[in-house]
């Protein structure tokens, strides 16, 4: 098995905002008082024209622009995402061809509620690792979905991050990962269902605690590794309480959870949280930092990664796309009204 | 029914867009064509598919409000002929952005987008829409 890291990364995040003030004002709630709970000043929302495909090739395009990879060399390419626009076609052959990585590689699209970009990484890392393939493609994109006047709809955003993995010439290597899976329904979105259902409280403690727990204390244990030896930590954002919480439960401080706690800003990106916070920490990460990141996906698991950065990322061309902090720079706020009309939440004569 | 594959055919141009380069007179052209529109029969033979980066300024551009029916969500919405790096000339949307935040000589690049969707059972079009480009991490409009 060979090693395996980050070849390189990128990332985009929709230039639209909303905040929870504008959409309590309409459900009769306080809105203020439901960004302060979750820890969410604004979620991002995508343009009319926007969806996981066309997210999922502006992070891939930027990730490419920061490396001199050949799209040719790139055997596998796969799209994490719980709103892939087709329910049969997959998002992934349009990304490939996006990037001119087609026709020579094998494509899919995975799900797992929000951790379906990460079981990319996973399985791009198996890939390189044994030798099968050069370099593989791993994207995790969402525009997220969540029913007017529901608890969601005050974070579940859009947005995504790709990551290509390789053997050689690697900015981060990834030294680690475990996974911890169990049957729990904590959120489900059936098939032909326009929003999902979740188990409101049930998604706490038995969910994604439980998961987020077990994933970070099993790559622990079987690592050695402590809390301290890692100066980042990303974690799974449905909000800002429980990434917060749950680092501390593990033993990390707010200082190693700054960098990649993105969802104040953003919201929940669900597929994209932990690949975009993951971007967030590489953006400012130096030579011989510990990266920590543990991803939840409902119903329910958890992937736990332990990744270095190497001495490659000294001369990475970060610069050639543009950072997680001017993604976020400057976007355009808009009303309720807006909003319903660019999630198509307002029922058209023409629909 | 089944415009998806006039569209694929052109997805090289819609996506990445790939013109056309004369050998003959070195002009670029998007889309591509069979034959240069200056060169004529001279430029048969010398002709070959580029890949153009997608780069450019505004040439011109205008606020649409009683445009196409596929763009009512958007409206009003803005158009814009590119005068791209390699000196072809493109038509395209600019988005992510208002009118008063453009002008011409505005820098854009392309990126990839929704064009259309051929109802909510049928196939999703995508291509080529420009973007204000950000300079110095700022990009028009920003305050």
């Amino acid at each position: 098995m060979k090693d395996v890291g980050v070849v390189s990364y990128g990332a985009y995040v929709p230039h639209f905002r909303i905040v929870p003030e504008e959409i309590g004002k309409v459900w009769g709630v306080d809105g203020k008082a439901m960004g302060k709970g979750l820890m969410i000043s604004s979620k991002s929302v995508p343009a009319p024209d926007e969806d996981t495909i066309t997210i999922a090739v502006e992070a891939a395009r930027n990730m490419m622009r920061r490396c001199a990879v050949d799209p040719k060399d790139i055997g596998a390419l796969y799209v994490g995402s719980e709103s892939h626009p087709y329910a049969v076609k997959p998002s992934g052959t349009i990304v490939a061809e996006a990037i001119e990585a087609a026709p020579d590689l094998t494509v899919a699209d995975f799900e797992f509620a929000c951790k379906a970009g990460t079981a990319a990484i996973q399985a791009c890392m198996g890939l390189v690792g044994g030798g099968l393939v050069k370099y593989a493609v791993a994207i995790g994109a969402d525009t997220s979905q969540g029913a007017p006047g529901d608890a969601l709809e005050y974070s579940a955003s859009a947005g995504g991050a790709a990551f290509l993995i390789g053997a050689q010439d690697v900015i981060a290597t990834m030294d680690n990962t475990y996974s911890y899976t169990t049957d729990t329904p904590d959120f489900w979105r059936r098939e032909g269902q326009r929003y999902p259902r979740h188990g409101g409280r049930f998604t706490g403690e038995p969910a994604y605690f439980r998961h987020v727990m077990s994933g970070g204390k099993g790559l622990l244990e079987r690592t050695g590794m402590s809390p301290e030896d890692y100066t980042y930590a990303v974690f799974h954002q449905p909000n800002g309480k429980f990434p917060t919480r749950v680092a501390k439960q593990l033993g990390f401080s707010p200082e190693q959870t700054k960098a990649g706690l993105l969802v104040p800003q953003i919201g929940n990106t669900y597929s994209g949280a932990v690949p975009l916070g993951l971007a967030a920490v590489l953006d400012e990460a130096e030579p011989g930092d510990r990266i920590f990141a543990v991803a939840y996906g409902s119903g329910a698991g958890s992937d736990a990664f332990d990744i270095t950065v190497t001495d490659e990322m000294a001369t990475f061309r970060r610069d050639a796309s543009p950072t997680m902090n001017e993604l976020m720079a400057s976007p355009k706020y808009i009303d309720y009204a807006t909003y319903a009309k660019f999630k198509g939440k307002i029922a058209k004569e023409r629909d | 029914m089944a415009t998806a594959p006039r569209y694929w055919r052109e997805n090289p141009s819609r996506y990445n867009m790939v013109g056309f380069k004369c050998n003959n007179c070195g002009k670029y052209y998007f889309p591509p064509r069979i034959i240069c529109p200056l060169c004529h029969r001279k430029s048969v033979g010398k002709t070959e598919p580029v890949k153009l980066k997608g780069t450019g300024a505004i040439f011109s551009f205008t606020e649409v409000h009683e445009g196409m029916d596929e763009h009512y969500v958007q409206k009003p919405y803005i158009v814009a002929m590119v005068e791209l790096e390699e000196g072809a000339k493109v038509t395209g949307q600019v988005i992510d952005c208002d009118a008063c935040d453009l002008s011409i000589g505005t820098k854009v690049r392309a990126t990839l987008r929704k064009l259309s969707e051929e109802g909510s059972a049928g196939v999703i079009h995508y291509g080529y829409k420009f973007v204000p480009v950000r300079e110095n991490g700022e990009r028009p409009g920003d305050e």
